[in-house]
Formats: structure tokens, sequence, C-alpha cells
């Protein structure tokens, strides 16, 4: 039973109701798409000469209000995108204490069944991908230059366990995306007889496309396209 | 034809409950589910064994009484089919056939195959209904309707309230149900004056019985014996008046 369910209906506030921490994971959840998008048009420069991604990375920390801006939305955005999942998950879990013997799946797809999985498994990556590639800690590929992410990216690749993970956690990504992408329409009140299928496919092609955008890069300094300067 | 059926049988309320194996021999092709089930049970009953409890009145499929997983789907999972109305020349020789009550927290099972779903009464009583003077029926069309609406209502008024769609769901959500029944009345305009209240109402009871969130998967809409859409629980998600908190 939710914290809710008790309060007077004039007190009930949206985000203790399922309904509404539903909603908090479509908005969260959006943001959280608008950076994925953004991060992977930055990232596509690396296949412009080296000076182009250092440069716009010098850009993109020039203006330390917009920078932490950033940081603190996507921070929150994250933060509270996780609260609600875990606070549903302890719903869903207490909702059917006994399974059943046997269940099929009739219509669902995996990536809807599978969010509570790729969710945590992406998280770990983007704990991994910062130490990875913004603070340098973990750089196992070679030496770690904050003025030079053109090389840091090349060489952190070179390592081939830091790109089956990151291969890895793009495929997780691009299935939570599918289910995330159409299904934050539902969560806030839009679903359309026409309009809701063609949300869905879009949602699959768009959740592919970043996907594909993203794992070039590894397959690229592993298959010596793009070579440390 | 002969089945094997592995039914769950559960004394009551308080017992662990297990699968119990049937041979089921004799099985004719025009008898529809629960038919068969009865032909088991007294088979049973003359052996001196407990018969098989299961949920059913109308046996036409419209008082949503009847339901159970049959292999894992909700009423068996044939398209707009309540387990009544599911014959048994869907089956074959030799079929082997898994029978479980719906399982959810909020549906306790009384009995075998038969649960409590008094949990969807309490989430109507909370505000599934319009509060009107009782008397003699108005007249037909004294409140004209828009056609688009009427279509609208009906759909989601189709809801019979067995509970297969939270049977069906991964979370064991009462979204579909819940959905239904805010989205019929919100279209009609007898709905109106309460639509407010009753959305906010009936989305605390659903949570309060221990229902949980719906997570857009779709499982209900394709186990829900009369095809009620998730459109109907877009409906509920976009009511400014669920999400807002106060009360009108």
């Amino acid at each position: 039973m939710s914290a809710a369910a008790n309060l007077p209906l004039a007190q009930l506030r949206f985000w203790e109701t399922t309904i509404g921490k539903k909603a908090i994971m479509a908005v969260t959840g959006f943001i959280l798409f608008g950076f994925v998008v953004g991060h992977l048009l930055g990232n596509l420069q690396i296949y412009l000469p080296p000076e182009k991604i250092n440069h716009y990375s010098e850009a993109l920390r020039s203006v330390p209000v917009l920078l932490w801006g950033a940081r603190i939305t996507l921070l929150v955005s994250v933060c509270l995108h996780i609260w609600a999942s875990f606070a549903l998950w302890m719903l869903q879990r207490a909702a059917r204490p006994i399974p059943y013997v046997k269940k099929s799946n009739v219509h669902s797809t995996y990536a809807s069944r599978t969010m509570m999985w790729s969710g945590p498994i992406i998280l770990a990556f983007v704990i991994f991908h910062l130490l990875h590639f913004t603070f340098g800690v973990v750089h196992p590929g070679g030496p770690f230059d904050e003025h030079n992410v053109y090389n840091n990216v090349v060489t952190g690749f070179q390592f081939w366990p830091a790109s089956l993970f990151y291969i890895i956690a793009m495929i997780l990504l691009c299935y939570h995306l599918y289910h995330g992408l159409w299904s934050m329409f539902q969560s806030l009140g839009y679903s359309h007889p026409v309009y809701t299928p063609w949300i869905q496919r879009i949602a699959k092609v768009v959740a592919i496309l970043i996907a594909v955008g993203y794992i070039s890069i590894p397959v690229s300094v592993l298959a010596g396209f793009i070579k440390p300067v | 034809m002969k089945l094997t059926l592995h039914v769950w049988r559960q004394k009551n309320a308080e017992d662990r409950g297990r699968m119990v194996r049937y041979e089921v021999p004799g099985v004719n092709e025009h008898m529809s589910f629960l038919e068969m089930l009865d032909m088991l049970n007294e088979r049973l009953t003359e052996k001196g064994e407990d018969p098989i409890a299961f949920d059913h009145d109308c046996r036409e499929g419209i008082c949503g009484m009847c339901g159970m997983m049959i292999n894992g789907k909700a009423h068996g999972g044939f398209k707009g089919t309540t387990v009544c109305q599911l014959h048994m020349r869907h089956f074959k020789d030799g079929d082997e056939l898994y029978l479980e009550p719906w399982r959810a927290a909020a549906f306790p099972v009384v009995k075998d195959l038969a649960v409590d779903r008094s949990a969807f009464d309490r989430i109507i009583a909370a505000g599934g209904f319009i509060s009107v003077p009782t008397g003699s029926p108005p007249d037909g069309n004294a409140i004209p309707v828009p056609k688009e609406d009427a279509d609208l209502a009906m759909d989601a008024a189709a809801c019979i309230g067995c509970g297969a769609c939270v049977a069906a769901c991964p979370n064991a959500a009462a979204a579909l149900f819940v959905g239904a029944k805010i989205s019929h009345l919100a279209h009609l305009p007898q709905g109106q004056p309460e639509r407010k209240r009753r959305a906010l109402a009936m989305v605390r009871q659903m949570n309060r019985e221990g229902f949980a969130n719906c997570s857009n998967i779709g499982e209900c809409e394709a186990a829900c014996p009369k095809q009620i859409k998730l459109e109907v629980i877009a409906q509920t998600n976009e009511r400014p008046e669920t999400v807002s908190g106060g009360v009108g």
C-alpha cells in the first residue's frame, strides 16, 4: 500500500499516487532523453578533426553557470526518475506476493518488461562512464588528459572491455528508450488510436538510431578508423 | 478428447494451496470450459472428493463473475472471450492445461480458483458512480449526448469488472478497470459534476487496495474480454484532477 492511501482527498498530492509517480518518470525521462540526444550529437564530432571535439568540450566548460545548471538538472532528473521507479517497483513486488506457476505474456514487449533491469544496468554504466571519461579516474587505456577529449575517447575505447561494456549499455539504452519514449505519452495522458501506433514506431526508430550512433564510436576505434593523435 | 489439468487447490484463505493433477477423459468439443469443469466436479463428487470451486454466474459472457488463468493467460487468452464463453473445440486431445486463480494481493483466494474481488467494489464505492435523485427513469434523449462521446462512454462501460486486467498485468495493476470507469462517466454529461472528486477518490482507493502502477505494458488490453483499450488509462492520467490534489 502506498503512503498516499490514508490521506484525505484534499491533501493528496500528485507525487503520492501511482499516477503522479508515472508522470514524474515521464517528465524526468524526457529530460534525460534530451541529454542522450544532445550528448550523441556532441560525441559524433569525434569523426571530425580532433580539434573540433576538443574545442567543443572547452566551449561546454567555458560557462560554468550553464554547465552546472545542466548538470544539476540532469542529476535531479536522474534522482527523481530512480526514486519514482523504485517506489513503484516496491508496490509492484507487494502487489503479487504469490507468483503464477505458469504465465504467458500475450502482448507486451521484451523492452517493456525489462525496464527494471535495463535501468539499473544503465545507471551502473553511467557511473563508470563518468569515472572513465569525465573524471578520468578509471581510464585503463592510457593517460587521461582533461584538455584532449579526442585522445581520451580513442585510448579509452582501445581498451576493449570498456568498449564492450559501452556497447552492451547502449543496447540496453535502446530497449529502455523504445519503451520509455512512447510510454511517456501514455503516462502523461496522451493516447490516440491512430497516432499512438505511430509514436511507437517512431520511438523504435529513434531508439535504434541513438544506439547505432553511440555504438559506432567504440566500433570505429576498435576497427582502427579513428586513431589517437 | 482427453485432457490433463493441473488445478490450483486451496481449501480456504489460510491454506497454502498447491497444484493438483487431474486426468479428464470424455471431454466433448461442444462443452464450454466451465461445463468441462462441471463434468470433472461431478466425477470428483461421486468419488467423495471436494469439487473445484470457481466463480460463475450468467455463463453468457456479460456478468463478469467467471475468470481464471488457463496456461498463464487470463480467460484462456482468446480475443474478447470470457472463460464461460470459451469452448473446448479450441483445445485438442492430450492437451495439458494449468488452471490458476487471478493472482494479486488485492484479490485474495477464497477457495481454489475463486478470488475475492471486493477491492473492485470498494473502488466503485469510492467514486465510480453519479449522485442523482432516484425515481422514475428520465426520458430518453432528455440530455443530448454527442454520438462520439456516447460511443466512447459505451466502449468503456463494456467493462464487466471480471479482473482479467489485474490478473494479466505483471504489476497486478487495476489501471484498466479504473480507467474504464473514469472514462465511462467522464464522457457523459451526468458524470461532469463529480468528475474531479471521482477520479481522485478512485485512484486513491486503487492505491489503497494495493494495486501497483501501470507501466504501459499492454497485457491488460490483450486479456480484456470486453476489449477495453489502453486509451482509458491515458484518460485517467490526463485528467488534471487526478494529479492536482485539489477537490472541487
